[in-house]
Parts: structure tokens; sequence; C-alpha cells
């Protein structure tokens, strides 16, 4: 690409990242030289633009018409953010702005989880997915989780708390591993919630070892104004399994991009979401499955629900390398629009370079259907709740798959609340 | 069983001599220098007799693509292509109206001869006179590089009050036809390669069908690149009035050569209130040998603009030759209740790449569009399926289904689909459906154990899975696709 693609709006955003990594590098923790080289990256080809491929729906410009700041250094007040945690019972990794809070956590004392960070890990490509250049430019902290061989370390919240700056726009990139060993099992429950106008650009990266299955249940109910653009990569082993589950409810404009990799034979890689839309807001959901391994098999249920003007975007790709014979790849991506002004666009794509293989996407976009509404109406059940019933319905396919039982309800109670407030 | 018997019959055709259309026919040709540049294109211009409006077109064209940068997002990769390494204008020299056939050229029937064309046919294709009423049944526009040779059955369509004719001959016969319609659907400045051919195009065919009448016959042209190095830039104009129909087909092949030839065609056809338009292609140009040297590099423009209310555009197309296929031949479905249809089949073997697929943009109420796309890739090459179905906030009611299925034959080809669905409606209703598999031991073994060989039976297997699209071409070029199909997938399955 040439520089005369880059347009202007994101390069001033660019140079003002740019500027305030040179105002900080040396107070951050880490490696130097990788920040260094992102920095370089960056300031070439600046923040992705409306004429890159993976973000022709996802456009920057109102990120970049912000200033962003640095989160505020003293301890800020997040007891009515707490509050509305859902209950969960299980060891806690709180970070507030960014920042990890020892005070607010509990750490299990068994099984080796560490903290620390930021840890940068080996997966993230910086050169490809430039939010993760930002990231590692300036990446401040992190959650290191690392399970031991054979463990069950049951569940675990990783949980991500924004204050209100006083109206200030802050900006905080953690940079997160979770790394499990041979045969270890862990539930991670992550939860967004914030206040204010903020960037919360988050970067994890998870390796499955052999047999070792992580279960990621992500609820990003953050802040209205807020703009989420997290990016993860994950790498599944040899019969490992990485499951995964996004509900975003919150946000001004978020993306959630997932890179997962099937690297051993027999793994299994889910990455099902729902996303649920108000007025203004815009919410994208992106994600590349790569079959390298033989055997393996990938499912993804993705639902969108859409209401006032808002706009729903789903980039699903699925990649079949040669040696992956026998690859089992699905995708299924659904979206209501419930009003006149919501707009979807969805790109499920396929990429395969192996013969003996069983891919398929399907892709639906639509209102409610009147003939159910009818079904409904003439049982007796008012317009709201018919409604009300019919989106859940569609809802439950992609939910089916959680058993845990916690989130589940923690799920299921952030999107009546979410019903409640926008009646559709 | 037939179609097996003409199968292997075509098969066993090419056994002995790989690609059986390519051959070179020696006639004289009149021929621009290399290169490109407003001379040149001053050249086409006067050569053709053109209005003045013409070349001030064409001239804005070629500054509109001065300014553009190929396009490079569809997965296909070749060499940088040379435009100034290119013979913009060539034409057979005209020789005075012969008498019988034995006058006419030898080369040039015997490229008829090769191309199949039937007897009576080539006198009328070779300008001789021929008795009246002992006419076949297809019209057909031969475009033999760059120039329109012969037009048939024009006086028979004139009675019905159809035009068509090679555009060259439409622009100074009937000018504000050709200055209302050229670039409305696709201007100028569309694409890169819409561009180049907007500055550059030297013949093509128009079509106009004038209010209330269906077209007597299909009409059909068959395009040859023949001389050496000449990119080919064919420029089709269709037009059919409220309540008319046609129905056109489009065939090519091209012969054997070792450097790549750029073909960059724009089709544009409108539609009125309650026109139908049927556009069938069939695309066998020459696709390089087994390592991927040679062939042609198609980038076609296609689009067809469904204007009227209740009007219907229907692209089918069986893409089975060129080295590239760049091609999206694509509906704007802008009158209420209008419909857009596309039925693809896309073979690729050897080294060749295709990207291709269309686009359906509803504009208007109640449009309704179906997409069925099927695609075949062998030996080391790659078939990608990109398509886009945009539904505008006023497009009430719109409908849409899309199936596209992938056929992977052996471990070295790619398949890929690339689909957008872009929704502005809520009424709207979208579906997408897309499959990949491979032919299944049970199928093959099933076939081969009821006596067929094992060519045969991917044969049968082929056209099985190309159903679909193959029975809404034409009769007489679905015989021909299925042979194709055939022909092309020989020796990939081992």
């Amino acid at each position: 690409m040439s520089a005369s693609l880059k347009p202007s709006a994101l390069q001033g955003a660019t140079e003002a990242f740019v500027t305030r990594f040179e105002g900080l590098k040396a107070r951050l923790p880490g490696d130097g030289d990788q920040r260094e080289a992102a920095a370089v990256l960056l300031r070439r080809t600046g923040l992705p633009g409306p004429r890159e491929e993976a973000w022709r729906y996802t456009n920057l410009r109102s990120l970049a018409d912000q200033e962003f700041h640095e989160p505020l250094t003293e301890v800020a007040d997040c007891a009515e953010l707490l509050a509305r945690v859902p209950d969960i019972d299980a060891p806690r990794l709180v970070f507030v702005d960014g920042r990890f809070r020892d005070d607010l956590s509990a750490v299990p004392p068994t099984a080796g989880v560490r903290v620390g960070g930021p840890a940068f890990g080996l997966l993230a490509r910086p050169e490809h997915e430039k939010l993760v250049a930002l990231n590692t430019m300036l990446a401040e902290d992190g959650a290191e989780i690392g399970i031991a061989a054979g463990v069950d370390a049951g569940t675990l919240l990783l949980i991500s708390l924004a204050t209100d700056q006083n109206g200030r726009a802050v900006a905080f990139h953690p940079r997160h591993t979770i790394s499990l060993g041979e045969g270890a099992r862990l539930t991670l429950v992550e939860i967004g919630l914030g206040e204010g106008v903020y960037l919360h650009n988050p970067v994890t990266s998870v390796v499955v070892a052999k047999g070792a299955s992580l279960t990621h249940l992500r609820i990003q109910n953050e802040g209205a104004a807020a703009f989420v653009l997290s990016t993860l990569y994950a790498d599944v082993a040899e019969r490992g399994t990485y499951d995964s589950f996004t509900l975003a409810l919150g946000g001004r404009l978020t993306r959630a991009e997932i890179h997962a990799r099937l690297g051993g034979p027999n793994a299994i890689v889910h990455l099902n979401a729902a996303q649920l839309l108000a007025d203004g807001q815009h919410a994208d959901f992106t994600t590349v499955v790569s079959h390298d391994a033989p055997n393996c098999a990938s499912r993804q249920t993705v639902k969108t629900v859409l209401t006032g003007k808002s706009r729903g975007v789903f980039q699903g790709k699925i990649e079949v390398a040669r040696a992956a014979q026998k690859t089992d790849g699905y995708q299924m991506n659904q979206a209501l629009l419930l009003s006149d002004e919501a707009e979807m666009d969805s790109k499920p794509q396929l990429e395969i370079y192996a013969d003996d293989v069983k891919c398929s996407h399907g892709a639906t976009v639509g209102e409610l259907d009147p003939e159910q509404m009818f079904y409904l109406r003439s049982r007796g059940l008012p317009e709201a709740e018919a409604r009300s019933l019919l989106v859940r319905a569609f809802l439950a396919e992609a939910l089916d798959p959680i058993t845990h039982d916690q989130a589940r309800a923690a799920m299921e109670a952030a999107i009546a609340l979410w019903w409640e407030r926008h009646p559709a | 069983m037939t179609a097996v018997a003409e199968t292997l019959d075509a098969v066993q055709s090419v056994t002995d001599g790989g690609y059986k259309w390519g051959f070179s026919t020696d006639i004289e040709m009149d021929m621009a220098p290399k290169g490109l540049n407003e001379d040149i294109i001053r050249l086409i211009s006067s050569r053709k007799n053109e209005p003045e409006w013409l070349l001030a077109w064409r001239l804005k064209a070629y500054a509109a693509w001065l300014k553009m940068e190929e396009p490079n997002w569809a997965m296909v990769h070749h060499a940088p292509i040379d435009y100034q390494d290119l013979h913009y204008y060539a034409a057979p020299k005209k020789k005075p109206g012969p008498k019988s056939l034995d006058e006419v050229d030898p080369a040039l029937l015997a490229m008829y001869e090769k191309l199949g064309i039937p007897l009576k046919e080539r006198a009328i294709l070779a300008g001789v006179e021929l008795p009246e009423g002992e006419l076949p049944q297809v019209a057909i526009d031969a475009v033999f590089d760059s120039v329109s040779v012969a037009t048939t059955f024009r006086s028979t369509l004139a009675k019905s009050g159809v035009i068509f004719c090679p555009i060259s001959e439409a622009v100074l016969e009937h000018p504000e036809l050709v200055q209302k319609y050229l670039g409305s659907v696709i201007p100028a400045g569309d694409n890169y390669f819409a561009a180049l051919n907007s500055a550059v195009f030297t013949d093509g065919s128009f079509v106009f069908i004038p209010k209330g009448v269906r077209c007597p016959m299909e009409l059909s042209t068959y395009f040859r690149i023949n001389a050496r190095n000449t990119g080919q830039f064919e420029r089709t104009l269709i037009i059919v009035e409220d309540g008319g129909s046609v129905s056109y087909l489009e065939g090519c092949t091209a012969p054997m050569r070792d450097e790549n030839q750029l073909h960059a065609a724009v089709v544009e056809l409108v539609a009125m209130d309650d026109a139908t338009i049927k556009y069938s292609t069939v695309q066998n140009w020459y696709p390089g040998d087994a390592e991927g040297k040679g062939g042609v590099y198609n980038f076609v423009t296609k689009r067809g603009a469904c204007r009227g209310a209740r009007s219907k555009i229907s692209w089918t197309q069986v893409e089975t030759g060129s080295a590239i296929t760049w091609k999206y031949p694509s509906c704007i479905l802008q009158g209420d209740d209008s419909v857009g249809e596309f039925y693809s089949v896309a073979v690729t073997t050897n080294m060749q790449q295709a990207d291709t697929g269309t686009k359906m943009i509803h504009i208007g109420r109640n449009t309704r569009s179906t997409i069925i796309a099927k695609g075949i890739s062998a030996g080391r090459s790659n078939n990608t399926y990109r398509g886009l179905v945009k539904v505008l906030p006023k497009a009430d009611g719109a409908r849409n289904f899309t199936q596209c299925d992938s056929l992977l034959i052996g471990d070295q080809c790619g398949a890929h689909t690339v689909p957008y669905i872009e929704s502005r409606n809520r009424t709207a209703k979208l579906e997408h459906e897309a499959t990949t598999s491979k032919i299944s031991d049970d199928q093959l073994f099933y076939c081969r154990s009821r006596g067929l060989s094992q060519e045969d039976a991917v044969g049968m297997i082929v056209n099985g899975f190309c159903r679909d699209v193959l029975k809404e071409l034409p009769m007489e070029f679905a015989v021909e696709a299925q042979k194709l199909l055939a022909v092309s997938l020989e020796g990939s399955v081992g």
C-alpha cells in the first residue's frame, strides 16, 4: 500500500499516539525494541483506514476526532462500577483504567496463575494488525495467566473497569497472555464495564497446549461513549479446545477481532458471538480461523440484533491450508434488523486449499418473521412481549453452548436489562 | 446418455492436440503502431469516422485512466502489464464484396470451419449474398479482432424494428441512441479497465429492441483474438425498451499463443419497464499451457441496469478459459419489482486463476435477485467467488437468495468465497449459503461400478453439480457448455 492511501485524519491521530510514546517510553516496562519497531511501523502506515479490506465497514474517523490522554495516576474510585460486576464465585484479576489493582483482585493461591506484564507473547502480529502495533507501542500493564500442565484451574474472572475522568478522554492498551499447559483446563470470564469517553485497546494472546481446554466467555458492556477495539490471537495444539463466546452490548464504536489457529490435529475452535446494538452504536465482530492441521473442527454462530440507527458488522474468514485435510468448518451469521435506520454488513469468507474438506457458511439478514409474530399475537401475547420472546429465541442458539451457569445467567441478565432499556 | 457420448467425442478430439481451438489465421491486418497515447485514440476515432463528441468522450476516459491505479484486490497474480507494448487497433483489410464463397479469403473460411460455423452462415459472414428463405435461425455478429466482419440477418431483424449491428456503425447511423446510453450504466471512469476500454474500444455489438418487440431470434456474437499482441477492447450496448425482450449469446475462442493477451471488454445493458434481457456467455479463451505460460487476461466489466418497473436482467456464464478471469456481471435493480439473476459456472485447471461473481444492487421496492455460482477448481488453479448484495434504504421488500458451491479436484488447487452482504432495509430478506466439497468416493464408486470410466464418471458428476446453471443456458449453448466442462477437466482426475 502506498502512502497516498493513508487518510489524513487518521494520520493526525497516529502522530498523536506516537508523540505520546516518545514522551512515555522511558517509563514503559519490558522490551523497548519491540515498542520502537511498532512506532516505526505505525508512523509509516498509520491507523487502518476504510480503504483497507479488513476495515472497509468500520471507520476509525470518529476515534481520530478525539484527543486521548493518559489515565490519571491517582487511585480512582470505582465502587459503583464494581457493584455492577455480575456475581460469579471465582478468583478475580481487576484492572482499572488499564492498570492492575492488587487491592481489588483476589489471585488464587493454588495453580500457577501469575500476574505480571505486560508480556507481549509470540502470537501478536503488529505488522499486520495496526491496532496491535498501537498496543505494543503503548502497553503498560496486563494479566499474564499461566496454568500448569494437568491442572484444572476452574473459573477465573478478568475484569476491566474504566472510570469517568471528569470528561477527559483517556486511552489504555492492556496486554494479556493466557497459556494452558498440556491437559490443563480453565474457564476465563472476561467482563468490561466503564463510564466516560475512553479507548480500550486490549491485545490478548492465548496458547492452548496439547489436550488443554480454555473456555473464554466475554461480556463487553462498556460505557456508551467508549471505543473498544480488542484483538485476540489463539493458537490451539493437538486435541486442544478454544471455546469462546463474546457478548457485545456496550461501547459507541467497538470491534472484537479474533485470529484463531488450529495448529495440531483434532483441535477444536468455537467463536460464537451475540451483538445487541442500540441507536448510534457500531459493533464489528471480525474473525479469522486458520486450519493448519488435519481433522480439526471450527464452529461459529454469530447473531446480531440491531435497533435505532445502529450498524453491525460481521467479517468471518475460514482459511484451510493444504495440509488441513478432513477439516470440518462451519459458520453461521444471522442478523435481525428491528428498525428502519439500522444497517448490517456481513462478509463470511472461505479460503480453501485442501480438497477433502467440509466447509460451509450461511448468512441471513432480515426482520422478525411476521408469521411468527402473528402466531404469538393470536395466542394473546402483547406485541412487545412477542417481539421480546422472538428476539431471545433468536439469540438462544448462540448462547446455548455456554455451560457455565453463573456466566450464562450474567449474560442473560445483561441482555434482559438491555432489552428493558431499548425496547424495539 | 447422448451427453456422455458427446463428451467422449470431445475428450477424444483434444487428447492429442491440447487446446482444440488454438489456431491463428494469417490475414493481412491494418494495424496501428504499438503504444497508447492521445494520438492513437485520435487515430482509432478517425479510422471509424466518429463524431466529435465520441472522441471527446474517449479522451476524457483516457485522462481518467491515466490517474487510476490497476486494481489489486482480486485474488489473482500476474506479471505487470505493459500497456505501451500493445497494439490498440487492428482491422482485417477491406476487400470488395465477394460474389461467392470461392472468392472469400480461404484462411477466413478455414477459421469458420474450425469454429464450427455452418456453411450458410459462413457465406453470410463472409459477405456473400444468399437466396432468401434459406436462412439459419441464429443471427451472428462476428467480431473478428476489432472490426465486425459482417452482420447477418440485419434485414430480417430490421423488419421487426430491431437494430443489431456493430457499435461503430451504430455510432454513425443511430448517434442519438448511442450518445444517450453509452456509458450510462458503466461510466467512462468506473474502474481501471472500463476506463481503458472507454478510451480505446474499437468495436462490439449494438442491440436496440423497440417498445413491445420480442426479438424474433436469439442474437449471438463470436469473439476472436487474432492478431499477435492485439488487446481486444469490445464495447457492447444492449437497450430494450418497454415490454421488449431479447436473448443474447456470447461465445469466444482464441488462438494459441505464448504472450499473455489482454482483453478488457465492457458490456452495458439497459432494460426499461417490463423489458427482459437474457445474456449468456460461454468463455473459453486460451488458458495458457499446463505451466501457466501464455493465456488470455480477461478483465471484463459487465453491468445491467433494470431501469424500468418489472424489468429483468439475467446473466448466465460458463467460464472455462483464460489464464486470468476478472469479471463481475452485475445488476442495478432500480425499477420497482425488477429482477436480477446470475448463474455461473467457473472452471479452472492447471495454473488458471478466476476471480468472478456478481453485484446485485437493490434500489427499488420489491426487487428480487438470485445468485447461483458453481466453482470447480482442479490442477494448481485458484477459483474465487466474489459477490456483493447491497440493499439500499428504499428497497422495501427486497429479496435475495445466494448459493455458492465449490468443488475441489486434487489437493493443489484453491477455492475461495468472498461474499459481501450489506442491508440497510429491515424489510429486506437476504440469504446466503456456501459450501465446499470434493467429488465423493461414494459417487465415483457408484458410477464406476455401473461401467463408466473414471473420466466419464467425473464428467457426469460435474455436469450434475452444474445443472442448476446449465439449465439456464439456451439449448445450443448448453450442449457446448457440457462438452467444454468435460474437456476442461480432462486429465485432472487421476
